[in-house]
């Protein structure tokens, strides 16, 4: 699955340990979701999508 | 950011992990009693030893508690990663503990299959799977 996560990120200026506590998981998880090797479940797809203020599809396409 | 406990993942982790660790030391060094005791303290009292082992399994019982908490403060990905680490060092637990067994039973090895070769066994596939964790997901 693909993400924009890495993109919005960048966007806001945060850095991976950044968004990993605004979503209350560990870098090696975002780093992890942004690189593709991990897809988040779908609460934390949801978390990611109110932290953002997007829809889901907006941050993740299926591929 | 944190959960309802008010601790970010961090913190939570970090204190399961300490936790974790305690009683886990416990555990090991009331192990370790009932042996020592047995043969050097109390003169292989039966009595005092069980004692010793009903403290042990006491013990055991709150390591489980808190490595049932550690997991549960993980989060998903760490999750994936002790799942797969536990999947492997079971696999290959009971795979090579019967085999091993086997070979004591029908003496093709010339000395006894004990239960701490198994375990050592385990906790190095264990580790394994952890490093393969890590390195998948890196």
């Amino acid at each position: 699955m693909k993400n924009r996560l890495k993109v919005l990120r960048a966007e806001r200026d945060w850095t991976q340990a950044d968004l990993a506590e605004r979503l209350d998981v560990s870098r090696q998880t975002i780093n992890a979701i942004e690189k593709g090797k991990f897809d988040p479940s779908l609460p934390l797809a949801f978390k990611a999508a109110r932290l953002f203020k997007l829809t889901i599809e907006d941050i993740f396409q299926d591929e | 950011m944190g959960n309802d406990t008010g601790m970010s993942w961090q913190q939570r982790n970090t204190r399961n992990v300490r936790r974790l660790g305690m009683w886990t030391a416990a555990w090991l060094v009331s192990l370790a009693s009932v042996f020592f005791g047995h043969k050097y303290l109390w003169d292989g009292n039966q009595a005092l030893t069980a004692g010793v082992i009903a403290i042990n399994v006491v013990l055991g019982g709150f390591m489980i508690w808190a490595n049932k908490q550690h997991l549960q403060g993980l989060d998903e990905l760490q999750r994936q990663m002790q799942l797969e680490a536990m999947g492997l060092s079971l696999g290959v637990g009971m795979v090579l503990g019967f085999a091993y067994s086997a070979l004591d039973a029908t003496g093709v090895i010339p000395f006894r299959a004990e239960i701490s070769h198994l375990a050592v066994i385990m906790s190095l596939s264990y580790l394994i799977g952890l490093a393969i964790g890590v390195r998948k997901y890196q």
